[in-house]
């Protein structure tokens, strides 16, 4: 056995279009927690993936190495034979069945063929439910715990498994601040008891906390490993290294011809529609004017998302309150319908299941939210619709064998540019992206971004929702930050930098654990 | 394989349903010694199976929306067969107003299931199996367990009357051979107007061998099956409705907004409704419009039983579903045409027709539908999932 007990070398995966991870390297020392940090797209959840067998050998180039030996991971099975289990965003757990039945699913407890013992189950399981300070019963319903148990109940899971390499990916994301330290503290005994763990996470006070070596990816490579007691480990410094990079011409310029306000929202409040005592967002005001392209920065699960589906005539969210005002005139927006008539789109984040009609074909979909402009007599003007799919493949490049093909066939950026071509003729006046370039490949941004350009500099604004900073940084004419449900910042285009906007959402989480 | 494909243009699911459905003309009428063919036997397949047409016309829809079937319309059937037996038998009203106020009955059951569905958010499966029972039960409680016969004639015309002739040749009904020809005609200009269109943009077509061949052999079945109508008895009054309810029925799916909106529900709820699709609205309407057709099916098959009966329109809504089914739609929803339920539609009736011919017996039709349902949908998914790999 090696000085490591896990070797990651020289990795390198590529999606369609798009180098994920190149040539990164990581090595983990036996009992240490190990942080990877990095933006959002930086590669950490990819590389974690290839670790667990979830992309299986073959789809990446490079060697991982548990302790001293080569191994080829083909199936998730097979990494965790060796011992490594990993603990994903969204917990695997099924709410309907007790603790007992999710920590040993898919490995139950028998003694003989296919009969369960349920009384070992429940002793195994009461016993390691003790091990992590988690005090409910056996038989208890995972959907009747809070998420922070949950997260714990996933921890037992992976120990029935004899894990000797744990993988969170950001276990706290989800959790308040007491559940939080519960788990960090969890951590910190579990290195005790021999086991390495490896934690990605945002929350740099937590990493710099309890991570004895911080390893740092930035645009799928790595940067450095900071090692703690040997190298500055201060959140300045972690960020820095997450963030410093030169920003060149990956951005288009454009016309900045920014006029008046003509969209503003003020004091808005949404609850969870799925529980109306959990308020998602908090008294937000933003205003935003003509030609100007705004972006709404801030970590997944900020809030961006609901704030601007709430905002599309109530797609999201329960006892919205608030008022938005469109050239100074109040609009009451009951649905989404109300909404595009009155100049507001929204293209979501997420294309394929909720932005396209796979199925259908590419003229189809341009031309679904503006089918009353397509009406003559009653019925809908095929020839037109044609001829408008053809005008927007031509302007918007989407590669394709012609606009009757299946939009199910098409890559990540053309999917996209349908989505844009979607809402351009629709004609709103304020269009709202949702990470408009999520999974899509360098040359295909460029194009997103001038089509942008193009929309602001016809006097459209733009208000972008996006968690690459870089993307902000280069696109916007200001920038709102959003945090906790709740805007904790605004820049102008020129006094705004990756540093700042980090730091803005450090002090706003540390402000709401005071 | 990929060479039938290219030059059929990509479309091979619908001329499969159509070559089967002629194999299995071809088969029963060799089978059958060749009564299946007589004109005679081709009036009578029309006006047994026009229910079931009618039916999978509105379930089609149904099942456009995301999968949804309605399990309710056997028992709605019934239902309005049993309110129009009432309204004319017991309570003397004319049989124009009876058949209306049959349809507002259906309408107003299509509303009340559509109010479950898409306003309080009852899976269809749940709301239409308890209208299944609601409505067989009400049917038993109206008719109090007996049935209400004879219907008038003209009550029975929908289902079983002639259009009359414009000449008066002995043996031979000019109008039948007419309309052949005419629908032939528009069928011809239809066709080469739809392939210029395609021409004029670019996209592909069926190379013109095909294209011919098509044009041929469906001007030949039109022309042939209207003679055959014209040997009889001239034009069945349940082949006018039909063919309009296809012809209106396509027209609304294919070219109007509220036909796109129901595709577009199907391929993807959530895109639907993020694209300002008022998806309730188009989830209730279907199944009002559901409702409605259901009525019409329920009076022109109390007019051809010419009873009422409280077992009436049993079993109906297995063979709607099925017929769409076999006719090509997908059962999680967005794909489907009506041609194509109303061919899934004639196969199920050629068979139980030809079977019956023969002296199969009721349970082995049972038995043979079903495989022949099983296949279809089977060849289906197979078809598509290899598509994917």
């Amino acid at each position: 056995m090696g000085k490591y007990i896990l070797e990651m070398r020289n990795i390198t995966k590529t999606f369609p279009g798009v180098k994920a991870l190149d040539n990164v390297n990581l090595q983990v020392k036996p009992k240490h927690i190990h942080a990877l940090v990095g933006e959002n797209g930086a590669g950490k959840s990819t590389l974690m993936n290839i670790l667990s067998g979830v992309y299986p050998h073959g789809t990446y180039e490079g060697d991982i190495i548990v302790e001293g030996e080569v191994c080829v991971f083909k199936f998730i099975n097979d990494s965790e034979a060796k011992g490594i289990a990993i603990i994903h965003q969204e917990l695997a757990l099924i709410p309907s069945l007790s603790i007992a039945e999710n920590v040993f699913l898919g490995n139950e407890q028998a003694d003989k063929g296919i009969i369960i013992n349920w009384d070992k189950t429940r002793a195994r399981t009461t016993e390691m439910l003790k091990k992590v300070g988690l005090n409910e019963h056996t038989d208890t319903k995972v959907m009747d715990i809070g998420l922070g148990k949950q997260q714990l109940v996933e921890i037992v899971k992976a120990l029935s498994k004899n894990v000797k390499i744990l993988i969170l990916d950001e276990p706290t994301a989800a959790l308040n601040d007491d559940d939080a330290d519960h788990l960090l503290d969890l951590l910190l005994d579990l290195k005790e008891h021999g086991i390495t763990c490896i934690i990605i996470s945002h929350k740099l006070h937590e990493v710099t906390k309890v991570a004895d070596e911080i390893t740092i990816l930035r645009d799928g490579a790595t940067i450095e490993t900071l090692i703690k007691g040997v190298d500055d480990i201060s959140e300045e410094r972690i960020i820095k290294a997450m963030v410093g990079r030169e920003i060149t011409d990956r951005f288009p310029k454009r016309k900045h011809l920014v006029g008046d306000v003509c969209f503003e929202v003020e004091n808005w409040n949404v609850f969870d529609p799925l529980d109306a005592t959990k308020q998602v967002l908090k008294n937000i005001d933003i205003n935003v004017r003509k030609g100007e392209v705004v972006g709404l920065a801030g970590l997944m699960g900020a809030g961006r998302t609901e704030f601007a589906m709430s905002l599309f005539g109530k797609a999201y969210g329960a006892k919205i309150s608030g008022k938005i005002k469109k050239d100074g005139k109040e609009l009451v927006l009951h649905d989404v319908s109300d909404a595009i008539k009155n100049g507001i789109a929204y293209a979501t984040e997420d294309r394929k299941t909720a932005g396209l009609i796979l199925i259908d074909d590419i003229k189809r979909n341009i031309s679904l939210s503006s089918l009353s402009s397509l009406k003559k007599n009653m019925v809908i003007d095929h020839n037109m619709e044609i001829k408008i799919g053809e005008d927007y493949r031509a302007k918007l490049k989407i590669k394709s064998s012609s606009i009757l093909q299946k939009t199910e066939n098409l890559s990540g950026g053309n999917q996209q540019k349908v989505v844009f071509s979607k809402w351009i003729f629709a004609d709103p006046d304020i269009l709202f992206l949702d990470e408009p370039t999520r999974g899509i490949d360098v040359g295909a941004k460029y194009e997103i971004y001038t089509i942008i350009n193009d929309l602001a500099e016809k006097g459209k604004s733009i208000v972008m929702i996006s968690s690459e900073l870089p993307e902000i940084l280069g696109m916007c004419d200001r920038v709102y930050v959003m945090n906790k449900g709740m805007i904790v910042g605004e820049f102008a285009a020129r006094e705004v930098s990756s540093e700042k906007i980090m730091q803005c959402i450090m002090q706003s989480n540390k402000e709401v654990v005071k | 394989m990929n060479y039938v494909k290219r030059i059929l243009g990509g479309n091979i699911r619908q001329y499969v349903m159509i070559i089967a459905l002629v194999v299995v003309v071809l088969i029963f009428e060799i089978l059958t010694g060749g009564i299946l063919l007589q004109p005679l036997n081709i009036s009578n397949l029309i006006q047994q199976n026009a229910y079931v047409l009618i039916l999978a016309t509105g379930m089609l829809l149904c099942i456009l929306t995301i999968g949804n079937i309605d399990l309710s319309v056997g028992s709605v059937v019934g239902f309005v067969g049993a309110i129009s037996a009432i309204l004319i038998l017991k309570m003397g009203v004319p049989v124009g107003i009876a058949i209306l106020l049959s349809l507002i009955t259906g309408f107003i059951i299509g509303c009340w299931q559509g109010l479950w569905i898409a306003y309080i958010g009852v899976p269809a499966f749940i709301v239409t199996l308890g209208g299944q029972l609601i409505f067989r039960g009400l049917t038993m409680v109206v008719l109090q367990g007996t049935s209400l016969a004879p219907l008038p004639a003209e009550y029975n015309f929908l289902a079983a009357g002639f259009i009359p002739d414009i000449t008066n040749i002995q043996g031979f009904n000019l109008l039948a051979l007419l309309c052949g020809v005419i629908a032939s005609i528009l069928f011809i200009i239809n066709e080469t107007n739809k392939r210029r269109n395609r021409k004029k943009y670019n996209f592909e077509v069926t190379s013109i061998g095909v294209f011919i061949f098509k044009i041929f052999a469906i001007t030949a079945a039109i022309l042939a099956f209207s003679y055959a109508l014209a040997l009889y008895r001239g034009i069945p009054m349940v082949l006018v409705i039909v063919v309009l309810l296809v012809l209106i029925y396509t027209f609304i799916t294919d070219k109007t907004i509220p036909g796109r909106h129901i595709y577009a529900y199907g391929g993807n709820p959530k895109a639907a409704r993020l694209s300002g699709i008022k998806t309730n609205k188009v989830l209730f309407w279907v199944y009002v419009n559901m409702g409605v057709l259901t009525a019409l099916a329920g009076v022109v098959f109390t007019g051809r039983l010419n009873s009422a009966t409280p077992k009436g329109g049993y079993g109906f809504e297995l063979d709607a579903i099925a017929a769409c089914f076999i006719g090509g739609a997908s059962t999680t929803g967005g794909i489907g045409t009506v041609v194509g339920a109303i061919v899934g539609g004639l196969l199920m009736g050629v068979l139980n027709n030809g079977m019956s011919i023969m002296g199969v017996s009721i349970d082995w039709q049972q038995a043979i539908k079903g495989f022949v349902l099983l296949i279809a949908v089977g060849f289906d998914v197979l078809s598509k999932s290899r598509a994917k790999g």
